[in-house]
């Protein structure tokens, strides 16, 4: 197949950032995304250009780490990580649009690569059961009924990678954030700490600058991992409730 | 040297209780002027660096990825172990203990392994406690499954994605203790060298990998919680950054390897599909419980998986049923990778030829294709997106590929390496599973390092060393400091013709060809001579643009390599010396008439532990002796 690529291109946060186009002769339909991406790279390096940075670990479609807005979509056409996405997908020919992540609390660091570190602060927030290790009980001793862990089981499933916020026309992290707060509100083992969770969640991520969720769902039709738009509905419970019975609270850093 | 393991005498059972005991304990007001580094934040690094918060120690974490919770162990699919014996099928602390040493082909410590089957249950209810969300039955208890061939339903479960579920435990549990300025993190961060002050471990130099800035960073202790080394292989299941650059400085700095050789060739993989390839992915092993493994039996090349189906069931050979009646398709990961090589080796692999058919239209018929898509369907969907092929109607292509790497840093009951206040903890030491790892004991190690280990034995240790701090303007840090800086100048001085991944491709083949499935002593001294040859040319030759100040992931992976080339090249004198088959470690010289692994209990109870020695100088090699109180050394057998 042949290829071209038209690569976000940004030497670091301070720089502007531009478009540039690239050619691909030989890319076979069994290398994935990131191997098409490998490839180009090396034929940069003995060409004496720098290498597209670009985020990727496992490759296995788990850890969350590559990102990339493919043809104005995350993950690229379909709902996989782009590290799942195979050049079998795209047809011989195709010119292919390659962005970082574009959102106000997802900062260029260089070419394709965002900080993600704001996901990192709002789980800092209140995403855990504050239990210390040992002193607990026998894993039995809480009984779940299947559905209900099943379910838990469905929030939890979250990568963390982003495409939500990417896939968003306001940036909003709600689907990210409800994950977290839909497992342990489901989960007897969060039920105690539920309210102050959602509250100091929520507020983080407000103070992350992401943007107010419109209920467009696209980031539910984005997600790798199928997260539900359920979950932010459960949050908007989980928070208003909380924000009726308990105390106010305030963003980390400015308390 | 004398390598003094300091397993605690008595019987095997009240070994860890007696142990603990006797080990010092730090005045809880004291802890707060301890500062404890941990490298790595999979299971053992955030499980560690989130209990070592907890008890009041301050801990600096650090990981190279954009947030603690990509570590690679979240990749784990099956499951793990813990003799909770809630499926009353007769499993017990014993059993695990007893599996765990027989599977490890009785090349690991008896008082580890003991106490590794102890702690499995405390990590699942500390796992239920933080909301990891494993399977449940109706009822609302625990589910368990039978993995890897075992006998007992001990494996706890959440879906595929095991790995994940218990990490994001281990990393919330961590977040706590960030939030609380326990633990302060620094992701996007990686260890370039250990300092040593005194002869004890007192600090890393670490790379800032955004700023390109490099900072010394001191402490009381050092925790390396950072994985195996499989990517010497370049392919292999790790994730494209797992490295081992912490573990082999500190090696260079006085830490002992252990069994260097022996790694894990995981049977169920996707074939390489091309010169493209950058990483292999794995299929679990559960899929060997319902699939069933064939070839042709006359040689078929470029058979694919849509004509599998028209060859009539009387010219299929399936080897695994054919030659271990009682296991079958289920025998032990190297043996299954083994006679999968054979058979490709006799010509008779299909796809580009090294691939072998996992055909799932017998289980089909029988089950329907309904039980089949419950039982593997997410497994199923991953092979067709990789491939193209859906197993449903034609059978699977697979070939074993390197996953999992039982050596590691040389550690003591404590963890300790032979550096003073250096610990090794997870896959990153050699400790507990011998010449080969069974299915979902990765996960349990890693996390009773983390959380029911580490957090008891490091006490002993600070409790005698002085709380006073050491500073980074000392001439060790200086000095070491200037070194990483050298060779990062160093890398982009040479201005070569072939890229890293090129250095890097060569290495791995090299290493598979010579030191993977099966060894032998003339395959291992060339590939000695072509591992050291291509060093030479590594650094005249290698091309690493940019600059150290940025951002630069090409200068990140030349460190690496760097690393993985001497690393391999001492993978390569541990299996040529020795001489025996065990477990992953297959001498071609060392097998039984009928071709199964003839281990030498005579001459290699021992685990190998290596010393640097200086650049290019070979290692010397000590001996830790085996000593087995409470269980026979018999040959496996699964005929």
């Amino acid at each position: 197949m042949k290829i071209t690529l038209k690569i976000w291109r940004q030497k670091n946060k301070g720089d502007k950032g531009s478009f540039k186009e690239y050619k691909l002769d030989h890319v076979s339909p069994d290398m994935s995304f990131l191997e098409m991406l490998d490839v180009l790279n090396n034929e940069l390096i003995v060409k004496g250009e720098e290498s597209v940075a670009f985020d990727h670990d496992c490759r296995e479609g788990i850890c969350g780490m590559c990102s990339l807005y493919i043809n104005g979509r995350p993950h690229g056409p379909q709902q996989t990580t782009t590290c799942q996405l195979h050049m079998r997908t795209f047809s011989d020919g195709e010119t292919i649009t390659i962005e970082p992540w574009r959102a106000k609390a997802f900062p260029v660091i260089k070419d394709l690569i965002v900080d993600r570190g704001a996901f990192d602060r709002i789980q800092q927030a209140g995403g855990y059961v504050s239990v210390n290790t040992g002193g607990v009980p026998d894993a039995n001793v809480i009984p779940i009924p299947k559905k209900v862990a099943d379910e838990a089981f469905d929030s939890a499933a979250c990568i963390g990678c982003g495409a939500c916020v990417a896939a968003c026309k306001n940036a909003s992290a709600m689907l990210f954030v409800s994950a977290k707060v839909s497992q342990l509100a489901l989960l007897p083992q969060g039920k105690p700490e539920r309210k102050e969770r959602v509250e100091k969640m929520v507020a983080q991520m407000d103070a992350e600058g992401f943007g107010a969720c419109t209920n467009t769902g696209a980031c539910e039709a984005e997600c790798p991992k199928a997260i539900s738009l359920s979950n932010i509905a459960r949050m908007n419970r989980e928070y208003y409730g909380a924000s009726f019975t308990s105390y106010e609270v305030v963003a980390k850093g400015e308390d | 040297m004398k390598l003094d393991s300091k397993i605690p005498d008595g019987p095997l059972a009240d070994k860890w209780t007696k142990h603990k005991f006797n080990l010092k304990l730090v005045n809880p007001a004291n802890k707060r002027k301890y500062d404890i580094i941990v490298v790595g934040t999979g299971l053992a690094g955030a499980s560690a660096a989130a209990s070592l918060g907890e008890l009041g120690y301050n801990v600096k974490a650090f990981c190279f990825q954009d947030s603690p919770r990509r570590a690679h162990s979240i990749a784990a699919q099956g499951g793990i172990n813990a003799a909770k014996n809630y499926q009353n099928d007769g499993d017990s602390v014993h059993r695990l203990f007893y599996d765990t040493i027989k599977g490890g082909d009785y090349r690991a410590r008896e008082g580890n392994v003991y106490r590794l089957a102890q702690v499995s249950v405390n990590i699942i209810d500390q796992c239920v406690a933080q909301g990891v969300p494993f399977a449940r039955e109706y009822g609302g208890l625990l589910a368990n499954r039978s993995f890897g061939g075992a006998q007992v339903s001990r494996t706890f479960y959440a879906r595929g994605q095991t790995g994940q579920q218990l990490l994001l435990g281990a990393y919330s549990a961590l977040n706590r203790q960030i939030a609380n300025g326990k633990v302060k993190m620094y992701p996007r961060t990686e260890m370039l060298d250990l300092v040593l002050v005194d002869g004890k471990a007192r600090g890393i130099i670490a790379r800032d990998l955004v700023t390109g800035k490099i900072e010394s960073h001191s402490a009381h202790a050092v925790l390396l919680c950072t994985g195996g080394y499989g990517n010497v292989f370049f392919l292999s299941t790790n994730a494209k950054g797992s490295n081992a650059t912490a573990i082999w400085r500190a090696h260079k700095k006085g830490a002992l390897f252990g069994n260097p050789c022996f790694t894990q060739i995981h049977p169920t993989c996707i074939p390489v599909s091309g010169d493209h390839q950058s990483k292999l992915t794995l299929m679990s092993e559960s899929l060997r419980n319902d699939g069933r493994v064939w070839v042709p039996k006359t040689s078929r090349p470029g058979l694919k998986a849509k004509e599998a189906v028209n060859i009539p069931e009387v010219e299929r050979d399936y080897f695994l049923e054919r030659r271990y009646p009682s296991f079958g398709n289920l025998v032990p990961r190297d043996v299954a990778s083994r006679n999968a090589k054979n058979m490709c080796d006799e010509g008779r692999g299909v796809g580009s030829g090294l691939a072998v058919f996992l055909d799932f239209s017998d289980a089909i018929k029988r089950d329907g294709k309904k039980v089949i898509e419950a039982k593997y369907g997410n497994l199923f969907d991953m092979y067709q997106q990789i491939t193209g092929d859906n197993p449903y109607e034609v059978p699977m292509m697979i070939y074993p590929a390197v996953h999992y790497t039982m050596g590691g840093l040389w550690v003591d009951y404590n963890l300790m390496t032979t550096i003073p206040g250096l610990y090794a903890l997870g896959e990153a030491n050699f400790s507990d599973h011998g010449a080969n790892r069974l299915g979902a004991s990765a996960l349990m190690q890693g996390l009773a390092d983390g959380y029911f280990v580490i957090p008891y034995t490091i006490g002993d240790y600070l409790a005698g060393l002085s709380s006073e701090k050491v500073s980074t303007d000392r001439p060790e840090f200086k000095e070491a400091l200037e070194k990483v800086n050298a060779t990062l100048n160093k890398f982009l001085s040479i201005k070569g013709k072939k890229t890293v991944d090129q250095f890097h491709r060569e290495l791995g083949l090299t290493m598979w060809d010579y030191c993977g499935m099966a060894r032998n002593a003339e395959g291992l001294r060339k590939a000695k001579s072509k591992i050291q040859q291509l060093k030479a040319e590594f650094w005249q030759n290698v091309n690493v643009l940019g600059s150290s100040t940025e951002l630069n992931q090409e200068l990140e992976k030349a460190m690496r390599v760097a690393d993985f080339m001497e690393l391999g090249e001492l993978m390569v004198d541990d299996a040529l010396h020795r001489e025996e088959s065990c477990g992953g470690h297959f001498r071609e010289e060392s097998q039984t008439p009928d071709g199964e692994a003839q281990r030498k209990d005579d001459l290699f109870t021992y685990a190998a532990a290596w010393e640097y020695k200086g650049d290019n100088q070979p290692e010397e090699l000590h001996k830790e002796e085996l000593i087995f109180e409470n269980v026979k050394l018999t040959q496996r057998s699964y005929k």
